[in-house]
Order: C-alpha cells, then structure tokens, then sequence
C-alpha cells in the first residue's frame, strides 16, 4: 500500500491533460489534413526533437511526466536529449550515438515484439 | 451489331446473359442482399494461408458455380473474360489456371466486370463463339494490403471511403437464349478531373460516371426513363449524390430510377462502411446476385449497369496524381 | 453554375460533398484514450521510480512495456478496434509507433519471415526512425557548433 500512498495524483492528473491535448492536436490533423498516419507519426517525432532541442521540451516532462514522454513528441525528445548528452562527453561521434542510443530500449523492444507477434498471430478481418 | 452515336455498339442479335453466380464474404453476408448469393463465406481465408489464394479460390469456385448452374460443360465455353484488382490480375489468373477454357485476362479496376460483359458480347455477336464466360473477383484483406494498410494498423478510415467488397461475380454470355439480353454497350472514356483524394474513389469516379451516362443516351436517344433502373457499380453514397447532381444540371433527371452496387450491399448505419461497398466484386456480385434475380423475375424489364473504375495504384497516388476514372454501360432487356 | 467545368470548381464542389468527420467525438476519444495510456505510463513511471530506479531506466521500462502491450493487442487483433475507436488517441502514444511495426510485420507474413516480415515492418514507422534519428543527429551537430558551455535557449 506504501506504492500508492507514494502517488503524487495531481501530478497524475497533469498527466492525463497533457497527453490528451497532444494526442487531440493529433486527432485535429488527422480530421482536418489528409495526412497518413505515418505523416502524422514524422510530424510529432521531429517536432518533439527539434523542442528537445531547444531545451523547450523538458519543461513540458517536468509538469507532466509520461503525458508528455509517452506521446511520440517524447521519443523526439528522447532522441534529440540524448544526441546533446552525448556530444557533451565525446564530441562529433556522441551526435551519431547519442539519440539512438537514448532510445534503443524502445525500438529494439518494437522490433523484438513485432517479430514474435508475427511468429504467434495471424491478421484477422476487420470487423469494421 | 452496329456502331450508334459516339461510343455506343448496337446489337441486331443480342446476346443472352445465361446464367449467373456470385460468392460473397461474411461482411456481405450480413448485409441487406445476403440471400440473393449463391454462397456466403463464414471467413475470409476460407481455408487458404493467404488473403491471395483466397481470392483465387473465391472466383475459381464462382466461375465453377456458374458453369453447373447453367448446364453447359466447359468445353462448350470458348473464351473467359476475367480480372480483379491485385497486381497483374492474379487473383483470376492463379484462380482460373486449371480452368481450361481461353482466357483473356482484363482490367478495368472496378468496371471490369462490365467490362467483360461488353467484349463478351460483341465476341459472340459477332460469331466468334457461341458462349462466353465473364467473372470478376475483389478481397478487402487483400486490397487494403496492396492499396492502403496492413489491416491489424490502428487507423481510422475518411467518411468519404469505401469498403472494397470480397467476393466475386461471374456471368455467362450465350448466343441463344431466352434473355434477359445484352442490346447495347456504351464503351467510356477516361474522366479525369483532378480529384487526388484516394479516400475518395465516388468522387474521382463521378465525371467518368456522368459522361458514359450521358453519352449512352444521346447515342441511343433514350431517356433516363426508358430504364426501371439505371446501377452504378461503386459510387458508393458520396459519388451516388455526386452523379445525381450532375446529371440534374445537364438535364437529366435520374432520382427516381438510379441506385448504386456500393450503396445497395452494405447497410450504411449498421455495417459503418461509411460511403458504402467498392471493387471489381461490388457491381459482380450485386448483378450476378440481386440484379439477375430481378430480372429473371421480371420486376425490372430494362435496365443500365454502369460499371465504374479508378484507374490508380499505391505509387501514382504517393507521387501526387490525381485518379483517372472510367465507367462502362451495358444496357439489359428482357 | 456547372461543377465539373474546370477542375477546381469540382475539387470545390466535391469538398463541399464530402462528410466530414465527427471530429469533436474524436477528439473527445482521443483525449480520453491518449490520456488513459499516458496515465498509465506514469503509474508503471512512479512505481519503477519507488523501487528505487533512475528516471531515464524508468522512462525505458514504462516504453517497452507500453510498447509490449500494444504488441500484444494488435497480435490479439484488438488494437485496430481500439485505434478505430480513439484515433490519434492511440495512434500518437508510443503505442502507435509500435501497433505500426507489428501490424505490417503479421500483414507481410505470407511473404515469408526475412523478405515478408523482416523487409516489410518499417514500411509504415520506417519514417519516423529516419526522420526522428537523423533529426537527433543534425540537432547533436548544432549543439556541438554552437557549443559554449552549457547552452539553453531559455
């Protein structure tokens, strides 16, 4: 029960707007723009890395946590941090190891998932 | 057999439509038109491993079931006319391999099997043979798989798109026969009005619709009213009221007496095909199925099936172009 | 007035044809979803950080489990009934980014699991490696040019 006393809940409720205004400015591309999902996916991620960036981003994380690291703008976020953290201890290579490296977690986790749903599911028909 | 007018081929002996079939997928099954197919599936692999093979099976089994309903043998067919959306047409080549009967593989995207009715009855009219087999197959799985995305991709589809039918359609064209007959075709042109939205498919097709339309009745100086039912084959809700429309301002009225495949085979509130059914199977199944039946039963005596195509791929429409479209008319009497 | 006359007066006439979509339900969903799946992310964020890990490790962990999760759903085939429901909701979280790699990777199967399944799961998220990982680059460049100290532009 420790865990959950220990749950900051307004922090969790920033968490929820924010995430929710940013995937609503989503929904309002997608609806407004003949945009694909994957135009959609490039759009938030360099937005987010060009934020990152600009230092901007991480003032976002610290008011809401995962609402604003979960969206895609955060894996921008993610990369461009990690490209900068980088640079600052070994130079010109840390910009080509930085961002990958901060978000290697991730896109190995999709690519291992992808090929094991693969190996055990099967597409179905959608039912609508 | 004579050339009226601009585009339109008149028939002195008209060929008879023989015999019909279709076989349609589960989502067809549950729509308004369910007991007019030969066969509903209850999935959409039907026992195969891919959304390819299934389609081949699904026209294979289709054109099988058109050749023993109507009697005849398949030596007594001399040509098939046949094609389907997938690359290359192979859905209907794979398919029909082990058919044994010359084959003449077509595209018209979703007008081919309007398409094939025309050749085929021109070939027979002209004596070429005697009878003359014509089918045309479309797979959601495999169409979204080749066009569009992977199927288990969480999207959520345009108001304005369609929902590519799976099934297939397939018809028999004979020298004699009792009717109901071929009397006119009216070959279209391609329409291309700059439409690029390829969630849009009714209104890039509309313009190409409304030409053969018009030009089929200055051809034959009929009227929308000689028909008891002018069809178009996937307009869908969008390009239905597109073409209404556009053919209002030219002066035609066409309100009462119009429908569309795309409309007629999915229940738009129910199923959420949003603006209704497409592909080759939409005006394939719904003729062979429902349309057939009808005038077998003399509840329409003439009728125009307008069947309409969007002459694109995945890549023109990554690189910016817009969709030419194209529509063929075949007028059917009792 | 005749619509198809030129083809911008189509293009006009067709735009006024076309139903929209029910855009405030969907951003109503995709608020909600979006917001559900941030939440949690930051429950799983909290409790790795009460057993005692860094930030960075716990952003990691709540990635690959939110990641796994979407795998998951769209291997059960639910995810794209989720995604027809929420939108951008489930489409912009990093469970989007991974429903785009599994879903293709099942999809192209039947092509075989090196050129179907290996060649074909980035066709739909490849973009957003390309432009997030050379963006994190040109950024990483920037920074080291226009490195004097510690920079921040706030």
């Amino acid at each position: 029960m420790d865990f959950f006393q220990s749950m900051d809940w307004m922090q969790l409720i920033r968490c929820f707007i924010v995430g929710g205004i940013i995937c609503i400015i989503g929904q309002i591309l997608i609806d407004k723009t003949k945009l694909t999902p994957a135009r959609i996916l490039v759009i938030f991620v360099t937005t987010g890395a060009i934020l990152g960036g600009l230092g901007l981003y991480q003032h976002l994380v610290d008011f809401a946590g995962c609402g604003a690291t979960v969206p895609l703008t955060g894996f921008g976020n993610l990369l461009a941090k990690g490209a900068i953290e980088e640079v600052k201890t070994s130079g010109l290579l840390g910009a080509f190891i930085g961002g990958t490296k901060a978000a290697a977690g991730g896109i190995a986790a999709a690519i291992f998932f992808g090929y094991i749903a693969s190996l055990i599911a099967k597409p179905k028909m959608k039912k609508q | 057999m004579q050339k009226i007018g601009k585009q339109t081929v008149k028939f002195d002996a008209p060929p008879t439509i023989l015999q019909t079939a279709s076989i349609v997928g589960p989502k067809e099954a549950d729509g308004p038109l369910a007991k007019f197919f030969d066969q509903c599936l209850e999935d959409e692999f039907w026992g195969e491993n891919s959304w390819e093979k299934a389609e081949s099976k699904i026209i294979k089994e289709t054109v099988n079931t058109v050749i023993s309903k109507s009697g005849l043998s398949s030596a007594d067919i001399d040509y098939c006319f046949a094609g389907d959306l997938l690359n290359q047409c192979i859905s209907s080549s794979f398919g029909l391999r082990e058919l044994n009967i010359p084959f003449i593989g077509i595209f018209g995207a979703c007008s081919t099997f309007v398409e094939g009715l025309c050749l085929a009855s021109v070939f027979i009219e002209s004596g070429a043979g005697n009878n003359a087999l014509c089918a045309a197959s479309s797979h959601f799985c495999s169409a979204e798989k080749q066009f569009r995305f992977p199927l288990e991709l969480g999207n959520q589809r345009p108001q304005s798109s369609q929902w590519t039918v799976t099934g297939s359609g397939a018809a028999i064209v004979s020298k004699s026969g009792n009717g109901p007959y071929i009397t006119n075709i009216t070959i279209g042109k391609i329409v291309d009005k700059g439409i690029k939205d390829a969630n849009n498919m009714g209104a890039a097709m509309a313009p190409a619709c409304l030409d053969t339309l018009l030009t089929h009745f200055s051809d034959t100086g009929r009227s929308p009213s000689y028909y008891d039912a002018i069809i178009s084959g996937d307009l869908g809700h969008v390009g239905k009221e597109i073409l209404t429309e556009l053919a209002a301002t030219k002066g035609y009225n066409i309100k009462s007496n119009y429908n569309d495949c795309g409309v007629l085979i999915f229940d738009k509130e129910k199923q959420d095909t949003h603006s209704g059914g497409s592909g080759c199977a939409c005006c394939g199944t719904v003729f062979s199925g429902y349309l057939f039946k009808m005038l077998q039963e003399k509840k329409y005596k003439k009728i125009l099936l307008i069947a309409t195509g969007a002459l694109t791929n995945s890549t023109t429409s990554q690189q910016g172009e817009s969709i030419p479209g194209i529509a063929h008319a075949v007028s059917i009497e009792l | 007035m005749n619509p198809i006359e030129t083809n911008k007066t189509y293009q006009e006439y067709v735009d006024k044809k076309s139903p929209n979509s029910p855009i405030v339900k969907n951003c109503f969903n995709a608020f909600l979803i979006g917001g559900l799946i941030c939440s949690i992310g930051q429950v799983i964020f909290n409790y790795c950080k009460y057993r005692g890990m860094d930030i960075q490790m716990s952003n990691t962990i709540v990635s690959i489990i939110l990641i796994g999760l979407s795998a998951f759903l769209t291997g059960l085939n639910l995810f794209n009934r989720i995604g027809k429901f929420a939108g951008a909701g489930s489409l912009v979280p990093i469970t989007g980014f991974a429903n785009s790699i599994v879903s293709p990777a099942m999809e192209y199967k039947s092509e075989g699991y090196v050129m179907g399944v290996g060649g074909k799961m980035f066709t739909v998220a490849g973009p957003v490696l390309v432009f997030g990982i050379s963006a994190s680059i040109l950024i990483g460049i920037i920074f080291l040019i226009f490195n004097t100290q510690a920079i921040t532009f706030v």
